[in-house]
């Protein structure tokens, strides 16, 4: 008797019990089930929700590889700074280097452990109690969450916070498909407010900054948002921006790496191309405006906003977190806009308002993650002007032929 | 105004075992089934107990809700059994044919000098009226409403369908015959969609205005084309007749006979030689099913598309609507990591290491596998791709979840019939069952409104 009926057996034993969910969740993983159409469409298309997260996840590997990598980086070139050598990064002299991987993997992997491990044992609770299936949503959200905090994040923070996001920003709404904000950002979201000083700042971005403080190894880790914020001068060139040889969150270095995934999704139609390009437009509109105004002299180098309002535009959208929320966060298509139309303001407004809020709040320059919570809470209204366009077509169609 | 009807949006499902033009006599059917299920919300009043002899074109019974509107026999025979399911519905009405086909006769009718009345009087003592359904709700016609279009889609887009212009052939009069009728029973005109074809058997039908129809499926639904040409407000009635069924109801006014026959493809990829057969409503399937050959043991025979049809067994019958039978692989095995794995055979649409955008010509054999399991909506935008009716989809979907009667009307339902929702059911990620969901919104809408 193979694996195949053996787990058969299995699940017919487990058919109606209260652990069924548990185990079907599992045994999907290995195979998809037998179950066939009944009347209506007896084909169906190839695609499962499982498939379409599981591309979003492999368009977030790289990234995660990427952010193993550079946690090691950043963790020995700030070393090395702090004994003042200066280090020129280069892709194989020292940046995929063992020492780098085996010190990133152990910051970065147990975040992963713990926000997968945390995060599907609460959806396996609920799955039961209520008894329907485990859904897929937080495999792709398991996936985000290590990707947007910083590395040095003390593990049970990140768990609790994601009991908070995946229970009061998804369960309470009645689970996956139904929730208003985005559980990642809603887990990020309750991170910074709850332990600001652990998300924010110049000491969090590289590992080992912050037990360093004070001591004669002290390190710094500034991310270039902070600097620019600040009104520093910016160690980093343009390579380094874009290829991800900065500090920042673990994943949302490598604008690089970001735009191949970004490119990837929307080829694959899992993510929506009409909200990434808009998103992007956006951005690059207000940055323009704000470039406009430090160019009028209306605002001078001794504002405190000059730093980041005279940024140009185009390198607002490679540094900080805005590529990555635009292309794997903004795109979630349950909490963003659900109409084609909606779709276009929604997500020009997130890049709007991310550059808006990096600007004008420069004690905490991450402005996308807070664009796309209240963008996820208007999406439901940009949908409502675009749905009753169609009525008011179909009342005045009415009103045509009545008169 | 351009008569083009050309649609962008839609998707061709291109399966394999798709029937040959030829014509072969299917064996006669010993037994003939009429469900009254086949007549949404049609509640019988039987008119024989068991055991009566009937001829064909008999009355059988009569819609509780209207009394003129009557469900003949096909054949003639004898009523052998009434089966009642749950509540004691009736759920299968058998006749076991004699063989002689002795048929109820009318005195043949002039339908260019007849009155409306005539003509009605005529469609309803005869059984035809069943044959004309009407939207909103996609439910046998109301007898009292003049409708204010009539819509004819005189091509199937849909995956196997069978070729109009061969099944149909031959019968040009009685379809010009049932035009010219019903086009004295509207207020309006009567629209026919007609595919681009250089033997199209609809080429010199008269009296309608005529659009030649373009594009993916689903441009060959009657929903798509009254949506395209003129779409249906709150408060009008459009009636939609199949071309196949025009053929009878020609028939009968020029013959003064019912004649149930059909010209159905029998098709699909678990058909040894999938070619058409003539048969009659309500025929044993396993007469032609067999004759043409099963694949294997594990097989879904569907009387009707296998988009909207309905599963039969070996010892089930064709539908009353239906004018094509189908039989594909059952899958109802487990797949290996079909979750992620490249997939080249399977129909897809997205790319999501899934292979279909890369062969456009390709036929594919796919099987009743649902390829996941029942979700909670998620992904948005992807029905717009494959759904060409200028409505929300998603939206209108999600009113009828939650009997919102309000936004359901303002969302299109009165344009809207199960099957338009065929393509969004198949392409479903979330594998939700679009088709049943309008169906309960539409009975809904139809107890509390209609």
């Amino acid at each position: 008797m193979g694996l195949k009926e053996k787990l058969h057996g299995i699940k017919e034993d487990f058919k109606g019990k209260k652990m069924a969910p548990a185990f079907n969740a599992l045994h999907t993983f290995l195979y998809t089930p037998n179950e066939t159409t009944h009347n209506g469409a007896h084909i169906r298309a190839v695609d499962d929700l499982k498939r379409t997260m599981n591309t979003v996840i492999m368009a977030l590997i790289p990234v995660l590889i990427w952010g193993i990598f550079n946690a090691g980086y950043q963790h020995y070139a700030a070393v090395d700074a702090a004994n003042g050598i200066v280090r020129e990064a280069s892709l194989f002299g020292n940046f995929f280097t063992w020492d780098n991987f085996t010190m990133g993997a152990i910051t970065v992997l147990p975040l992963v452990i713990v926000s997968y491990g945390v995060g599907l044992l609460v959806e396996f609770i609920f799955a039961v109690i209520k008894g329907h299936e485990v859904e897929e949503g937080y495999l792709v959200t398991g996936m985000l969450v290590p990707l947007i905090v910083p590395v040095d994040i003390p593990l049970w923070m990140l768990a609790v916070a994601i009991v908070f996001g995946v229970v009061i920003g998804k369960e309470v709404f009645g689970g996956t498909g139904m929730n208003i904000l985005n559980p990642a950002l809603t887990i990020r979201a309750f991170l910074f407010f709850a332990y600001p000083t652990w998300m924010s700042g110049d000491k969090v971005w590289v590992h080992g900054a912050k037990e360093a403080v004070g001591t004669p190894d002290a390190i710094s880790g500034e991310t270039i948002l902070g600097s620019y914020a600040q009104n520093s001068s910016v160690v980093y060139d343009f390579a380094d921006k874009f290829f991800g040889f900065i500090p920042g969150s673990v994943g949302e270095t490598s604008t690089f790496l970001i735009l191949l995934g970004g490119l990837f999704l929307m080829f694959t139609k899992i993510a929506s191309w009409r909200i990434i390009l808009s998103a992007i437009v956006g951005a690059a509109v207000m940055g323009l405006i704000f470039n406009g105004v430090a160019d009028a002299g209306w605002i001078t180098e001794s504002s405190k906003f000059y730093g980041l309002m005279s940024t140009p535009y185009w390198e607002h959208l490679i540094i900080g977190g805005i590529a990555f929320g635009i292309v794997y966060m903004a795109t979630d298509p349950v909490s963003g806009s659900q109409t084609n139309t909606g779709k276009y303001w929604y997500g020009f407004l997130i890049g709007f308002f991310s550059i808006m809020i990096r600007v004008f709040n420069p004690a905490y320059p991450e402005g996308v993650f807070l664009a796309i919570l209240l963008m996820n809470v208007f999406a439901p209204t940009i949908d409502h002007y675009v749905v009753q366009a169609n009525v008011k077509k179909r009342m005045k169609r009415l009103k045509l032929k009545t008169a | 105004m351009s008569k083009d009807i050309k649609i962008k949006k839609g998707l061709d499902i291109k399966l394999v075992g798709e029937a040959e033009k030829s014509i072969a006599e299917a064996p006669k059917s010993r037994t003939y089934v009429i469900k009254p299920s086949d007549f949404h919300l049609v509640t019988p009043k039987m008119l024989y107990k068991e055991g009566a002899s009937l001829k064909a074109g008999e009355p059988l019974f009569y819609a509780k809700k209207d009394e003129s509107i009557k469900f003949v026999s096909p054949v003639s025979g004898t009523l052998t059994e009434i089966k009642r399911g749950a509540k004691r519905v009736i759920t299968h009405l058998v006749i076991e044919a004699d063989g002689k086909d002795t048929t109820v006769e009318f005195p043949t009718l002039d339908v260019n000098a007849a009155n409306a009345e005539a003509i009605k009087a005529r469609m309803l003592e005869s059984g035809l009226w069943p044959f004309i359904k009407q939207r909103p709700y996609d439910i046998i016609a109301n007898t009292e409403t003049t409708p204010d279009a009539i819509f004819i889609s005189g091509h199937n887009s849909a995956p196997l369908a069978p070729d109009y212009n061969f099944s149909l052939k031959g019968k040009e009069a009685y379809i010009q015959a049932a035009i010219t009728a019903l086009s004295k029973l509207t207020s309006g005109k009567i629209y026919l969609g007609v595919g681009k074809a250089s033997d199209s058997v609809f080429a010199n039908i008269s009296e309608v205005e005529m659009h030649t129809v373009s594009g993916p499926h689903p441009c060959g639904n009657v929903g798509t084309q009254i949506n395209k040409i003129a779409p249906i407000n709150k408060g009008e009635t459009v009636w939609t007749v199949a071309p196949e069924n025009l053929a009878i109801i020609g028939e009968l006014f020029l013959t003064g006979k019912f004649n149930p026959e059909r010209v159905i493809s029998v098709s699909g990829s678990g058909i040894k030689a999938p070619k058409y057969y003539k048969t009659k409503i309500g025929a044993e399937v396993s007469t032609f099913a067999y004759s043409a050959g099963i694949e294997g043991d594990n097989v879904r025979m569907i009387s009707g598309n296998v988009l909207t049809g309905d599963q039969v067994n070996a010892d089930g019958h064709l539908g009353y609507y239906h004018n094509e039978f189908a039989a594909i692989p059952e899958g109802d095995d487990y797949e290996l990591f079909g979750w992620n794995k490249p997939v080249f055979n399977k129909i897809s649409s997205s790319r999501a290491l899934t292979f279909s955008w890369l062969f456009p010509n390709k036929k594919y054999d796919l099987d009743t596998n649902t390829n996941g399991e029942h979700r909670a909506f998620v992904v948005t935008g992807n029905y717009e791709e494959v759904f060409p009716l200028d409505i929300y989809p998603l939206q209108l979907l999600k009113a009828c979840m939650v009997q919102d009667l309000d936004a359901m009307e303002a969302l299109g339902m009165y344009e809207v019939a199960p099957e338009d929702f065929a393509l969004t059911e198949f392409i479903c990620v979330s594998k939700q069952p679009h088709q049943a969901i309008i169906r309960k919104g539409l009975d809904l809408m139809y107890a509390e409104i209609g």
